[in-house]
């Protein structure tokens, strides 16, 4: 066995594996957001406009699109079978009554759910892209004009969309557990690759915090920003 | 003070444990936990009952032999500290304690209280030792070693093997005992000698005993009785890294 899949094979090299692929998702989903901010602006033209460029970015976008469904799909395949050795590694006598010693220990609601949050964050990615990626376009009457040319309009596919409370709230639901995901997963990424040190774990521990706040309120109040719609500009 | 325990007994590997509730009477405050243990045993043993098996050895928070997981908490509710150090003046009178043995698939019950703790043993000789010339011991100042370094490689070979690490871990993980051994051996000059093979090794046999992966939560170091720091376990990722570059480790 060649040094590389051995190492992948063992508890370290599994861990690693999810650091990598988490922190290059968690990178994503930063751009993402920056992107989608765009959904604040009044006028619907902007975001139509960035989502038609990157629509228009033709074969570099497949091989985006290539590399992120592999992070997504190492990430979560992974995670699924460590969780399974965990089951394994317990025993069949589980504890009658199991409790926390706290602080310094980490164990809290977010590092307890990695499992439930990381599994309905996928669930989540097919409806998600199935709805916004692959759902109603130009054939189906979301048409907007960009310099003259006939573009989708996806601007208000997500209006239309987060108009609905159900569609709205239950985005909005599944954002709180992406937050709960990233506030203990940051953290654990850099411990994971051996990159901690005494002086280096309590920063990279607020940065998670702050950035698992931030995402989460950030992809959380576009739909909550077009349900509520203060402005009424969406109406 | 009056208190009710209620017991994991088990009268072999292969038995069906069950819990069992006892009253112990008269307990002092004064008394380690072990100690009343040994009281109610006598009660038991008087009675022609069979005493609760333990394991205990030194007493004195060195040894690594006791171990109990008391109200969900392995070595009970105080943090640095192994059962035998934990004593009956953190009770209160009519509290209920339970008391189980360390969960874990690589730590087979033996009886009762007592759990099979070779695995750790393995561990060891997979890699926890260090290449030691015999004869006439060297002059102490011969090798220098850095103070920060001493100090790290001390507070991590303070590791006693007692197992809490894996019985609090969620997922029954050896990691942080692991760890300890890889960083106290890695950082001084003794263990160069073997450092890249060493880590290999250890984590390999770690992994072949059937423990769980490492969640990054912390739970071990609340539970350690020598309240040795996750950072040896990030240390241990970096020392796996760092030894899959090595030629050493690849002509293993």
């Amino acid at each position: 066995m060649s040094p590389l899949r051995q190492a992948m094979r063992s508890t370290v090299g599994k861990k690693v594996l999810m650091a990598i692929t988490g922190l290059a998702l968690t990178l994503f989903v930063i751009v993402h957001l920056a992107g989608n901010l765009q959904l604040f602006l009044k006028d619907g033209s902007k975001f139509n406009a960035y989502a038609h460029s990157l629509e228009s970015l033709g074969g570099l976008l497949y091989v985006a699109e290539a590399g992120l469904l592999f992070f997504i799909l190492a990430h979560a395949v992974n995670g699924i079978l460590i969780k399974g050795s965990h089951w394994a590694a317990r025993g069949d006598v589980r504890y009658s009554r199991y409790q926390t010693k706290g602080a310094p220990s980490r164990q809290n609601l977010s590092t307890q759910s990695m499992i439930v949050s990381g599994l309905t964050i996928l669930g989540f990615l097919v409806v998600h892209i199935s709805h916004f990626k692959f759902g109603p376009g130009v054939a189906e009457g979301y048409v907007t004009q960009i310099q003259g040319a006939e573009v989708r309009d996806l601007h208000r596919l997500v209006v239309e969309t987060f108009r609905q409370p159900g569609w709205a709230l239950g985005y909005m639901g599944v954002m709180v557990l992406l937050g709960l995901h990233l506030r203990h997963g940051f953290w654990s990424a850099f411990q994971s690759l051996g990159a901690m040190s005494p002086r280096l774990s309590p920063v990279i521990s607020v940065i998670g915090v702050v950035l698992a706040v931030l995402l989460a309120l950030g992809f959380l109040g576009i739909p909550a920003w077009i349900l509520v719609d203060p402005m009424g500009v969406y109406r | 003070m009056n208190l009710t325990l209620v017991v994991w007994r088990q009268s072999g590997p292969n038995e069906t444990g069950a819990f069992k509730t006892y009253q112990a009477k008269d307990v002092l405050p004064e008394m380690s936990f072990l100690e009343m243990l040994d009281f109610v045993n006598e009660d038991l043993i008087k009675a022609g009952d069979e005493p609760i098996q333990f394991d205990s050895d030194c007493r004195e928070g060195i040894c690594g032999s006791c171990g109990i997981v008391i109200n969900g908490q392995a070595h009970g509710p105080l943090q640095g500290v192994a059962t035998c150090q934990l004593y009956m003046r953190h009770f209160h009178d009519g509290d209920v304690i339970s008391m189980e043995p360390w969960r874990a698939k690589a730590f087979p019950v033996v009886h009762d209280l007592v759990v099979n703790r070779s695995a750790f043993d393995r561990i060891i000789q997979s890699g926890g030792y260090t290449s030691a010339k015999t004869g006439k011991h060297a002059e102490a100042n011969a090798i220098l070693v850095p103070k920060e370094d001493q100090e790290a490689a001390m507070d991590n070979a303070a590791c006693i093997g007692c197992g809490a690490c894996v019985a609090a871990c969620p997922n029954a993980s050896a990691s942080l005992f692991t760890a300890a051994k890889i960083t106290h051996l890695a950082m001084l000059p003794q263990g160069q000698v073997e450092r890249a093979r060493r880590v290999k090794r250890m984590v390999e046999r770690m992994d072949l005993e059937g423990f769980g992966n490492c969640s990054n939560i912390g739970e071990c170091r609340a539970a350690c009785p020598k309240e040795i720091s996750i950072e040896a376990i990030a240390k241990m990722r970096s020392e796996y890294l760092r030894a899959l570059g090595s030629t050493e480790a690849k002509e293993d």
